[in-house]
Order: C-alpha cells, then structure tokens, then sequence
C-alpha cells in the first residue's frame, strides 16, 4: 500500500515539475523573435502591464501565439492518447493517421467553396473532415496497427494530391488558405481564436472525466462489464472527443503531424499504463513539444520562420521508427 | 505449354505465353498512347502531320512536334518504365506490395541530394544525376539498417521507410525555405514531379543511364528466376542471394533517382505498376517486364491527363499519379483486409 501511495506521490511532483518546466518554456517562447524580449520583463509584462511597446508585443502577438501553441499541443497530444487507448495501438496518431489531414482539407475546400470565414464554420469544417477521415481508415485499416499507419498516409497523400491541384486551379482563393498546407503558428494569433481554445479545453476536461473508465476499458471488454463500464458509450465518446480535439487544432494551427505520437510514449514513461495520468501528462507536455517546437521554428532559420510541422516531423520522424522498432514485431 | 522459348544463336529466353499476350496487347496501346501526346498541346495536329515532323519536315509546327513534344512523351515512356522496373525490384526484395522506392522514403532522399547539389553546387544535369543516385543510395541504406533486427519484415520496412520519407520530407522543405527565391521557386515547382518543359538537353544523361541500369537487370535475370523459386533453390543452384539482392537493390535506386533528377519524385508508379502488371501477366512474383510496360503506360498515361485535366493550365503529372495512387493503395489495403 505504502509502495502505491510512494508512487502516487512520485508521480505528482513530477506533474508539478513539468507543469514549472511549462511555465519557463511559455516565457521564454514569448521573448523570442525578430524582438528579443529577457524573461525578466515578460513575466513583468504578463502581471503588470504598462504602454511600453514590449508590452505591447508581449500582450498582442506573443502571448496568443504561445497560447494558440499551448491549445494545439494539449489537444494534438490527448487526442493521441485516447487513439493510442482505445486502437490499442502504439503507433497511432491524428496526423499520422489522416485524420488531421482530413480536417485541414475540408477547411481548404470549405473556404474555397464560400462556406468558412467564421472560426464556428471553421470548426464545424474540421470535425466533419475529421469524422470522414476516421470512418475511412479505421474501415480500411483496423486489423493491424500498421495497416492503420499505411493507410492514414495513403489517405493523408491522395488529399495533399487534390489540395496541390486545386491550389493550381484556383490559384488566388488557395493562397490565402495555403496556412493549411502545412502547420505553422505564424499570423495566426491575429485571427479569432476564443471559440476553438474554448472547444479545446472543454474537451480537455471531457477526456480528463473519461480516464478512468477508459482506463477499465483498456482492461479488455469482459473486465470493463464486471467493473460497470459500458463500453460502447465509452469508445463512442473517446471517438468523439478525437474528433473534436483533432479537429479543433487543425483549425487553428493547420495540420501539425507527430505531436500526438511523441507525446504519448513520454507520458507513457511517467504515468505507467495508468490512463488518467496518462492524459494529465499529456495535457502538460504537449504544450512543452508544441513551445519548444515554435521556438525552433523561429530560431533555425537566419531570414525569417520555419513552419512548426517541419519542426514536428524532424523531432517525430525519429519517434515513429524507435516506436516501430519497439513495438512492430508484435503487431506482426 | 504455357512458354516460349527465343533461341537465335547461343542465345536464349524464356518467356511466359501470358507475357507474349501482353506484349502483343500493351505495345500498340503504348504507341497509341505517344502518338496522342504527340498530337496533344496548345494547338492539335493531325496524326498525319506528326508522322510528317518525325521525318524531318521543316516548319514551325512541326519544330514544336520534334523538340517539345517528342523529348516530353519519350520521358515518359522511359521513365515509367524506369520507375515501374524500380517498384517491381524493391516490391519482390521487401516481399511487400507496399515496399515500393516511392512510400519507403527513396524518391524523397534522391530530391534531396538533388536539392543540395542545386544549393551548393551549380546544379548541372550530371551533378543532378549524381546527388540524386548518392542521395537515393542513403535513403536505401537508412531504411534498411534501420529496419535491421527482428527479421526484415514487410510492413515493419514499410512504415520506418514512411518515418524516414516524413524526415526527409520535412528536411526538403526547410532546404527550400532557406534557398534563393529563385532556386526555391523552380525546386517547388518540381517537388510535385513534373514532366513540363522537359526538353532534349534534359535527357541525354538520364537516358543512357537507364540504358545501362536496364542491360544489367538483363544479365541478372537468370539469377533472378531461380532466385523466385526460394532461397534454397537459388543457393543450390549457385545464386549468391545477399549479393544478388544487392545489386538488384542499387539497380533500382539508380532507376528511381536518375527519374527523381529529372523530373522529381513522381508518386505511386512505382507502386501501382508491378502489381497491374503481375495481374495482367497472371504471373507468380513480380515479373520485370509487365511492370515496365504498365510503367510506361502509367506514365504516359497520367502524364496526358495532367495536361488535359485543367487546360490550358498544365498539372504536375505527380499530382496525378499522387491522387490515383493513393486511392489505389487504399483499395489495396481494404482488399487484403477482407482476404483475411
């Protein structure tokens, strides 16, 4: 008993470490750019603010864009938990996936098309391509865990195929939705962005709610009867809330691929195969991954930024093959 | 009796009768398929007047028959079939319908030895050839070390082979971002693979290197045969398997890199042709031959579409090929879900 309550405790401080190493990070993500910004100031800035331009930019540009990243990450990463959770598989992720790829082609389509303009409509878009991009490869790939991944990049390509020829086809309405061609958080923290962060932590909450029975589902089907879960209720809700998170990061960040599989297998570390902590860990350092991708994002090129999915597929690349290594024999 | 044997002097080959069939069938399609791009373009000439401009008539029409339309619709042909020769090797050595140059990160690590030869260097045709084949070579030999371990098995292959493919990627696009504007305009322009404005002083290098690649398959066809009947067999009989497989293996990256140097990486022929081919030849493994043909016509094929698609807007013919392929992937997957 002892030993559990040890481990407990352990696994407590070491949520509170990550959430103090969150906290730098977000700082220091604020005083980086072409404006470099001490930390000093920008915590100054952040309690107490005055007209200085620093604050200014501290409180108009930086600060959204470090939350919009903080948003994206827990949401990219918990959704990646749940689809790890309930696939049972190591190597699933949204981007990975398709699913991300899904949601950024229904905005790119939708706002060529008339229908976007609003983050609601926008919103709406993503959950639909979403849903679409999950029934698909889950249909087709279901029966192995890479199957899954081959069918998601399969899904992933044949839409990137459309998205490049429409963009050649419509040249003028593509250039101003090319944002989703590929993830960046750059100009995007002047756009509304109230309404998904909400979507986003409402749903963070909802999944935090739900671990513990998916905790027992995980257990196989015949232990989560005997311990009171109803199964089908909670595999619809996990899907949903894949969706929603999935969905709702695309349309804000465009699709960012792999922070929903590194992320996993570093909580995974932490947390055992305990899933409610599981997912309070990954709450916490997707925004770490998403912050510290952005701030490379600023800081590898000389002349001006780096899309944060190109960041992302360098860091997540090396994950994928460790995972498969790890774990693809079994799956075989 | 289901093969022919062609002897002529101390030589000869054995070709299936299935095979035979498909020749007889796939190379009049083939010419049908080149004569309509050579009719296609801006304005449409008659087939009587390409016939006329390929014997040297002179005129304007005719210039633009022979020196736009005829390098475009050769490249083609030659490397479809290059790329479906490449897809073809890379599938019987993975054992996987999936372990094609094009998904296992190959046509992706040629683009970058490409890309770093036009940032670094001046960029000529044969440095060209030379970045993408040692660039290729790299990808190849990440993935297979990589995949070291545990057995060399299929899918496991193919999905580090996606790893390696979204690094690489990923390192592409940062290359671009950090070029010239210039350099990176005509580098995106080509990261869709392309066959626009492909003209003969493109083609020379390329050509005879698929040339020489394409006579060495030739020589090590027999080896290959009895290498499809198993290992043992193929040991008995005097096949050095691991040295076999790597020759066919360098063979194939050289196929898919020379394509890649010129016109880019172009998606999924690699993939798709061996496979329609071994179903229309109803031949066991997956013979060279009826995926170079189904190559070509791929090709050829998407490449007319690309620029028929939107006209007058002319589609990289990797867009194309990307959109079909992936869908045939899918339908690949969800067939063999439901075989098992």
């Amino acid at each position: 008993m002892t030993a559990t309550r040890r481990r407990q405790g352990g696994r407590v401080a070491l949520l509170a470490a990550a959430l103090v190493l969150l906290a730098g990070v977000a700082v220091v993500s604020i005083g980086v750019g072409a404006h470099a910004i001490p930390p000093a100031e920008v915590v100054r800035a952040l309690l107490d603010r005055d007209a200085s331009s620093d604050h200014v930019v501290v409180w108009d540009i930086r600060a959204p864009r470090a939350l919009l990243a903080a948003g994206a990450g827990a949401a990219l990463a918990v959704a990646g938990v749940l689809i790890q959770v309930l696939s049972r598989n190591p190597l699933a992720e949204p981007g990975v996936l398709g699913v991300t790829a899904g949601s950024g082609f229904a905005i790119a389509v939708g706002s060529a098309l008339g229908f976007a303009g609003s983050a609601a409509a926008e919103l709406g878009l993503a959950a639909v391509g979403a849903v679409a991009a999950v029934a698909l490869v889950y249909a087709v790939g279901r029966r192995s865990p890479l199957r899954l991944v081959l069918t998601g990049v399969a899904l992933s390509s044949v839409l990137a195929g459309v998205t490049l020829g429409l963009r050649l086809l419509l040249p003028d309405v593509f250039d101003q939705f090319r944002f989703w061609s590929v993830g960046s958080l750059a100009g995007r923290e002047q756009s509304a962005m109230g309404l998904p962060l909400l979507v986003i932590a409402v749903a963070l909450v909802g999944a935090l709610l739900l671990g513990r029975q998916l905790d027992a589902v995980a257990l196989g089907e015949a232990v989560a009867h005997t311990l009171g879960a109803n199964v089908a209720v909670v595999r619809g809700l996990t899907l949903l809330l894949i969706t929603v998170l999935a969905g709702a990061a695309t349309a804000v960040a465009g699709p960012i691929l792999f922070v929903g599989l590194i992320v996993p297998h570093l909580a995974r570390r932490a947390a055992g195969a305990s899933v409610p902590w599981l997912l309070a860990y990954a709450a916490v350092l997707g925004p770490i991954l998403l912050l510290v991708s952005d701030i490379g994002s600023r800081v590898l090129l000389p002349t001006g930024e780096v899309p944060v999915a190109i960041v992302t597929a360098f860091l997540g690349g090396p994950v994928l093959i460790w995972a498969v290594r790890r774990y693809g024999e079994a799956a075989l | 009796m289901n093969a022919v044997v062609l002897r002529r002097g101390g030589l000869s080959v054995r070709v299936g009768r299935r095979t035979l069939v498909l020749l007889a069938v796939l190379v009049p399609v083939l010419a049908g398929l080149a004569l309509l791009g050579l009719c296609h373009g801006a304005t449409w000439a008659s087939p009587a007047k390409v016939v006329e401009a390929l014997g040297g008539a002179r005129g304007g029409a005719n210039v633009v028959i022979r020196e736009w339309r005829l390098p475009r619709v050769l490249a083609g042909l030659v490397f479809g079939a290059a790329l479906g020769v490449a897809g073809a090797i890379f599938q019987n050595v993975t054992r996987n319908p999936m372990g094609s140059p094009d998904i296992i990160g190959l046509d992706a690590g040629a683009y970058t030895g490409a890309l770093a030869v036009i940032t670094l260097l001046a960029g000529t045709s044969a440095q060209l050839t030379v970045g993408s084949v040692v660039g290729g070579v790299l990808a190849a030999a990440a993935v297979y070390l990589l995949s070291l371990g545990g057995g060399l098995s299929g899918l496991r292959l193919v999905v580090i082979g996606i790893a390696v493919n979204a690094i690489l990627t990923a390192l592409n696009s940062w290359i671009v971002l950090r070029a010239e504007l210039e350099v990176a305009i005509a580098a995106v322009g080509w990261s869709a693979g392309s066959l626009n404005g492909v003209g003969w002083g493109d083609l020379g290098i390329p050509f005879a290197v698929i040339a020489v690649l394409f006579v060495l398959l030739a020589l090590l066809s027999r080896a290959l045969h009895q290498a499809a009947l198993g290992t043992a067999v193929a040991v008995t009989t005097g096949v050095r398997v691991e040295r076999l497989r790597l020759q066919l293996v360098l063979i194939g990256v050289g196929c898919t890199a020379t394509v890649t140097a010129v016109a880019g990486p172009i998606a999924f022929i690699a993939l798709a042709a061996p496979q329609i081919g071994r179903r229309l030849a109803r031949a066991p493994g997956i013979p060279l031959l009826p995926a170079a043909l189904t190559g070509a016509l791929l090709l050829q094929g998407a490449d007319l579409l690309a620029q028929v698609l939107l006209a007058p807007v002319a589609l990289p013919v990797g867009v194309v090929s990307t959109a079909i392929g992936g869908c045939y992937l899918i339908w690949l997957l969800a067939r063999e879900v439901r075989r098992t």
